[in-house]
C-alpha cells in the first residue's frame, strides 16, 4: 500500500471524525441503558431463579418452572425478530422508535433474561454448606442473599458482566441499523451501502479494541474481588 | 439444657420409598455437657445433631433447647433462637470473601451488633483460638486446622448456650484434630457452654466428651458415660466402634 492510498483512508475517517464520535457516543448510550436494566432487573430475576430452584431456601417448582419457561421463550426469539415484534412497546415507552434510547428498549428485554440466566449459574457455585451455615447462625434470607449469595459471587457475577457487556456491544449494531446508530450502523452504512471498506475496516478494528479493553477491564476486577 | 422427645426424621428414597433417618428418639442433653453422637456411616447421627437447630425440621416429636420449643416457634423467632447455637461444620463452610475477623464477625451483624461491639468481641474469640495474627487473612491462606478454629470462633462468638459440631475432625489429621478437640474443651470449661459433638471415632469421645450416644438405624442404643478416657460400653455396636478405634 502507497503513500496515496494511506492518505486517502486518513481523508476518509477524518471527514467522519464527527460521526464516529457521535456513534460512540450512540452505542455507549445503548449499551449502558441496556445493560444497566439488565442488571436492575435481570440482576433480581436470576435471584429469584436460583432460590426457587429444588433444594434451595425458598424451593418452589411451579414458580421456578414458569419464571425458566418465560426466560427461555424471551430467549428464543433471534434478535432482530424480537426487536420488530417490540416496536409498538417501544413506541409505548420511550413514545418514539428511533434513536438510540428507543433502540435500547429491546436491547433490555434481551439483556434481562440473559443476565438473569447468568447470575443463577453463577450462585450456583456457591457450596450448599455456606449457604447452610448461615440459616444455622439465624441469617433472614435477606441476609443470606446480600452478605452470602451476591458477596461469595461477586467474581463470578462480574465475569457474567463482562460477557453480557461484549454479547450486547455486538447486538447494538443490529439495534443501530433499524434507526438507533452507533458504531455498527456507521460501519454498515459507509462500509457496506457506499463500498467504503476502509470504514469498515476501521470501525471493526474499534470493536476489536473495546471489546479488548472490556474483557480486560472485567478479568482485572474479577480477579481482584475473588478471594477463594 | 437440650431433649429431643420422640423426634423423627425421614427422607425419599430418589427411587420411592422412605430412609428412616432418626426413627423416634429420645435423648435428654445436660447443661455444660460435651456430649458425644457416635455410630457407622448412616446411623443417623448428623441428621440428630441438625435436628437441635431445625436445619433439619422433625416429622414427629419436638425440640426443645433452653426451655423453648423450636419446633413451636415463628421462622422469626427461630431464627432469632438460632442465634444462641453455634455451629461447627466438617467442612467449615467459611465465607471464602470475606477475612477471618469478618468471617468471626458475620454472625454478630446478622445479629444486629454495633460496630464497636463487633470489633471487640471478635479480637476476643480470635485470641480464645489463638489466631488474633491471622485476623486479616482470607480461608484460602490458612491450613485446614486453621479454618476451623475461625469455625469455633465464629460459632463463639455471639456468645452461644449450646455449640453443635459436626464431624469437625474429619478432615483434619490426628495432631491438628487434637488441638481442635482441647479447643473445644477449653471453651467449654472456661465459658460453660454445651458442646455436642458427631464423630465416628471413639478417639475424639474418648479425649473429650463427658457422655455419648451410641447410634445404630436412627436410634439411640445405649448412652455411655465417659470418666478419664474411659469409655464404659455395654452394646455390643459400642465395643465394636471402641475396637475400630
Amino acid at each position: 500500500m502507497d503513500i496515496a492510498a494511506l492518505n486517502a483512508i486518513w481523508q476518509d475517517l477524518s471527514l467522519l471524525g464527527p460521526e464516529i464520535a457521535q456513534a460512540l457516543v450512540e452505542t455507549a448510550l445503548m449499551l449502558g441503558l441496556g445493560l444497566a436494566s439488565a442488571v436492575l432487573l435481570g440482576g433480581p430475576l436470576g435471584i429469584v431463579l436460583y432460590l426457587t430452584r429444588p433444594g434451595q431456601l425458598f424451593a418452589h417448582r411451579g414458580l421456578h418452572g414458569v419464571l425458566g419457561w418465560c426466560v427461555n421463550l424471551v430467549r428464543s426469539f433471534p434478535f432482530i425478530i424480537l426487536m420488530v415484534s417490540l416496536v409498538p412497546l417501544t413506541r409505548l415507552i420511550v413514545g418514539s422508535t428511533i434513536g438510540p434510547v428507543a433502540a435500547s428498549v429491546p436491547l433490555a428485554f434481551a439483556a434481562i433474561p440473559y443476565f438473569a440466566r447468568l447470575v443463577e449459574q453463577t450462585l450456583r457455585e456457591i457450596p450448599r454448606g455456606v449457604i447452610e451455615a448461615a440459616e444455622a447462625m439465624g441469617a433472614s434470607p435477606w441476609q443470606i442473599i446480600r452478605k452470602v449469595l451476591l458477596n461469595e459471587a461477586r467474581a463470578g457475577l462480574i465475569s457474567s458482566l463482562t460477557i453480557l457487556t461484549i454479547s450486547f456491544l455486538s447486538y447494538t449494531a443490529v439495534a443501530g441499523v433499524v434507526g438507533g446508530g452507533g458504531i455498527g450502523d456507521l460501519a454498515i452504512r459507509y462500509g457496506y451501502y457506499r463500498f467504503q471498506t476502509d470504514v469498515m475496516v476501521a470501525m471493526v478494528l474499534l470493536l476489536v479494541v473495546i471489546v479488548q479493553a472490556i474483557q480486560f477491564v472485567g478479568n482485572r476486577l474479577a480477579h481482584r474481588l475473588d478471594k477463594r | 439444657m437440650i431433649h429431643l422427645q420422640s423426634v423423627s426424621k425421614r427422607f425419599q428414597h430418589p427411587e420411592g420409598g422412605w430412609f428412616h433417618a432418626v426413627d423416634d428418639t429420645t435423648l435428654s442433653i445436660a447443661q455444660g455437657e460435651i456430649f458425644g453422637l457416635i455410630g457407622f456411616s448412616g446411623a443417623g447421627k448428623s441428621t440428630l445433631l441438625r435436628l437441635i437447630n431445625l436445619l433439619e425440621r422433625p416429622d414427629a416429636g419436638r425440640v426443645l433447647v433452653d426451655g423453648q420449643d423450636l419446633t413451636a416457634l415463628s421462622a422469626r423467632d427461630l431464627r432469632h433462637a438460632r442465634q444462641n447455637i453455634g455451629m461447627v461444620f466438617q467442612q467449615f463452610n467459611l465465607l471464602a470473601n470475606r477475612t477471618v475477623a469478618q468471617n468471626v464477625a458475620f454472625p454478630l451483624e446478622i445479629a444486629g451488633w454495633s460496630k464497636a461491639d463487633i470489633a471487640q468481641r471478635v479480637a476476643e474469640c480470635l485470641d480464645v483460638v489463638h489466631l488474633s495474627d491471622r485476623a486479616e487473612h482470607y480461608p484460602a491462606q490458612l491450613s485446614g486446622g486453621q479454618k476451623q478454629r475461625v469455625g469455633i470462633a465464629r460459632a463463639l462468638a455471639p456468645r452461644p448456650h449450646v455449640i453443635l459440631a459436626d464431624e469437625p475432625t474429619s478432615a483434619l489429621d490426628p495432631k491438628t484434630t487434637q488441638s481442635i478437640l482441647s479447643c473445644l474443651k477449653e471453651i467449654n470449661q472456661r465459658f460453660g457452654v454445651t458442646v455436642v459433638i458427631v464423630t465416628h471415632e471413639m478417639g475424639v469421645v474418648r479425649s473429650v466428651c463427658h457422655r455419648a450416644a451410641v447410634l445404630d438405624q436412627g436410634s439411640v442404643v445405649e448412652v455411655m458415660d465417659i470418666a478419664g478416657g474411659e469409655v464404659d460400653a455395654r452394646s455390643e455396636l459400642a465395643r465394636s466402634l471402641l475396637e475400630a478405634a
